[in-house]
């Protein structure tokens, strides 16, 4: 049984330009302690995804349409409020992209990472400081017990980013979601961020749902991983079968276009075109315009997630039917 | 902090003298006198009340003689109340403006601040929508149309309060201060609770606040602990010279319901061109929203931590 069942997930923004499928039909599992990375271009609908499952889309404009998120008997997505509240913070806890804007500049740090235990726990306002001052200490911050009762603005961006990390863990939590936690910290920063939720993670047995849109993250870091493309999940394996037998084109593509593991003297490839507007009604793939393999029933047929392997999915439709197989799209550098 | 406070009053001085510079040649400007309305007096009696206030002298001297009074904190004689100087009158009259605009004040910032946060809380719903179109009717209703209306309501209708007057009045249950009280305060009250729900709703938006929600903190907590304190600083910024502003008085609310304010003193010191009287509350006023506005910024500076050291 796994920690966390995702079915069905779909998140629609009905805005003035039209109803935008942010999150469309999206299945995964995440299981006790293991780490799940989700990759995806900007607007793929990584982080609305995981908002949905703890309630934090704003609606209006969002509604989540459809859909379960059963954890540990309870569905996330259709229970009262006040017992969604009770597992966020608590039992899932969420740490976000900008460190810079995800603590509150009016509140000294103490209040705020204590504030997950206060509100969850039966402790005292001491039992809960001795508690923060031990999870700054272990999150790496010196002189936790006199820094602590400092304003955010008085810290760096890699400090804060530790700070959120110290307050997400506080109250033990079975899932950690963490979405781009190093996107918006210089690359030395982010490597010891990453290290550091490494660590935790390591010590408590946490599961971490990793978003990001770094496939180079996802290799050193994941056990399993979603490739999302315009809200839907176009695959889904463990980290080795996702590099080692891409299953789709757009993840080949992305894969190309990662410099870090590109062969040398290789052009580095960039994927044609654009994602597609999420307001239209897209019938057949989504990548379909921009895939080198598309043919016509790419335009016409709605591919599903489909395993091909155990545990391997993929939503391309000519792979499904065995048409394609050899994803690489090759491109030669000119010689120098 | 001290030492801007110091230097934010050591302004005043050169702020004072250019708006009395200004105020006494443009008063001077104006044509008319003040002893031109008392039809009675001959020319000979003019001149020699002109004489006794020194008003046939050059303008300059009268402007040099009226600075080195004011260095003494003597604001001259009144040529209104001839036995009062202007000192008196408005220590005479100020007190009741200060009582109502206090009240005012306090009306405006509790309901003003509670009617805001509520619309804020509810964005778009039935109790966004209330509140400010009763806010949208304290700012669109003048004083002159309210205030009648209050006093044919609870003076005359319910009779729970003077319909009008000051001394003497002290009957229950609605002191006489009430009802100038709420009539300035409505405006106020209708303004702040917009600025609240603006300032509210840009706090409410911002990424902290999803921090907090994927803390599990209530939503009531959401509002009191993480947002109110950022989104009140619009609201601290316009309460310094809102309190100055409702402690000056107002010629119409005191006018309506025959309050001895200093707004009424101020007004009628200009048709009566009384110099003095003019000059003295238009410095008095200065101070009170120079140091309001002080007020105003020491508390913005006190609620906002990333402009502390
Ligand atoms: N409040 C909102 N109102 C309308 N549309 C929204 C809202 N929030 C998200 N969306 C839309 O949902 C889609 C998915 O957004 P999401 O934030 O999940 O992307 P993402 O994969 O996390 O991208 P990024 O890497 O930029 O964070 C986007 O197209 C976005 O425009
Ligand atoms: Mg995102």
């Amino acid at each position: 049984m796994p920690l966390l069942e995702v079915e069905n997930l779909r998140t629609y923004f009905y805005t003035r330009a039209g109803v935008i499928r942010a999150v469309n039909d999206v299945s995964f599992s995440v299981g006790e302690g293991e780490t799940l990375g989700i990759v995806g271009e900007s607007g793929s609908g990584k982080s609305v995804s995981c908002y949905s499952i703890l309630g934090l889309i704003p609606k209006p404009p969002g509604k989540i349409v459809s859909g379960h998120a059963i954890f540990d008997g309870v569905d996330l997505l259709n229970c009262p409020e006040k017992q969604l509240r009770r597992i966020r913070g608590k039992r899932i806890s969420m740490i976000f992209q900008d460190p810079m804007t995800s603590l509150n500049p009016y509140m000294r740090i103490s209040d705020q990472i204590v504030e997950p235990l206060l509100v969850h726990e039966k402790v005292s306002r001491s039992e809960a400081f001795a508690k923060a001052i031990a999870g700054l200490r272990e999150v790496g911050i010196q002189d936790a017990a006199s820094r602590i009762n400092l304003y955010p603005h008085q810290f760096s961006g890699g400090m804060r980013q530790r700070i959120m990390i110290a307050m997400a863990l506080i109250s033990r939590p079975q899932i950690l979601i963490a979405d781009e936690p190093t996107t918006a910290l210089d690359v030395t920063v982010q490597a010891q961020i990453l290290e550091l939720i490494n660590q935790r993670q390591k010590d408590l047995g946490t599961a971490v749902i990793f978003i990001t849109h770094d496939l180079g993250v996802v290799a050193s870091f994941c056990k399993n991983v979603n490739v999302m493309y315009a809200g839907r999940i176009v695959e889904s394996a463990s980290t080795d079968e996702i590099f080692g037998h891409p299953m789709h084109p757009y993840n080949a593509a992305l894969q190309q276009s990662i410099p870090a593991l590109h062969k040398k003297g290789e052009l580095l490839f960039t994927i044609p075109g654009l994602p597609p507007d999420l307001a239209m009604d897209l019938p057949g793939c989504p990548f379909a315009p921009r895939c080198p393999h598309a043919t016509d029933i790419c335009k016409d047929q709605s591919p599903s997630l489909t395993e091909i392997v155990p545990s391997h999915r993929t939503a391309c439709t000519r792979f499904q039917r065995g048409e394609i197989s050899n994803l690489r799209i090759n491109e030669t550098a000119p010689a120098l | 902090m001290i030492k801007i406070i110091v230097g934010r009053l050591l302004q005043l001085i050169p702020v004072l003298w250019i708006i009395l510079t200004l105020t006494f040649f443009m008063s001077k400007e104006v044509p008319g006198g003040p002893f031109s309305a008392e039809r009675q007096a001959t020319p000979e009696v003019i001149a020699r009340l002109n004489a006794y206030y020194g008003l046939d002298k050059p303008l300059w001297e009268q402007y040099l003689g009226y600075l080195g009074k004011l260095a003494r904190f003597d604001l001259g004689p009144s040529y209104t109340y001839q036995s009062e100087s202007v000192n008196e009158v408005i220590a005479r009259s100020f007190p009741i403006s200060l009582q109502i605009g206090t009240l005012a004040f306090c009306i405006a910032a509790v309901f003003g601040i509670t009617a805001g946060v509520i619309a804020a809380a509810n964005k778009n719903r039935l109790w966004d929508y209330l509140p400010m179109s009763f806010s949208m009717l304290g700012i669109c209703l003048p004083t002159f149309v309210l205030g009648p209306i209050l006093a044919l309501l609870f003076g005359l209708v319910l009779r729970l309060a003077p319909v009008s007057g000051w001394h003497g009045l002290n009957y229950v249950p609605f002191h006489p201060m009430i009802m100038p009280a709420v009539t300035l305060g409505l405006f106020y009250a209708a303004y702040i609770a917009r600025l609240t729900r603006g300032g509210m709703l840009d706090i409410l938006s911002q990424d902290f606040i999803r921090t907090a929600r994927a803390k599990g903190v209530p939503d009531h907590q959401i509002i009191l602990k993480h947002a109110l304190r950022g989104g009140l600083l619009p609201v601290v910024a316009f309460l310094g010279p809102a309190f100055a502003g409702l402690l000056s008085g107002s010629f119409v609310v005191e006018k309506v319901f025959n309050v001895p304010g200093i707004g009424q003193e101020f007004i009628k010191s200009v048709f009566n061109r009384d110099y003095p009287l003019v000059l003295g509350t238009v410095a008095f006023f200065g101070i009170l929203i120079v140091v309001f506005n002080l007020a105003s910024d020491i508390l913005q500076a006190l609620m906002d931590p990333k402009s502390r050291k």
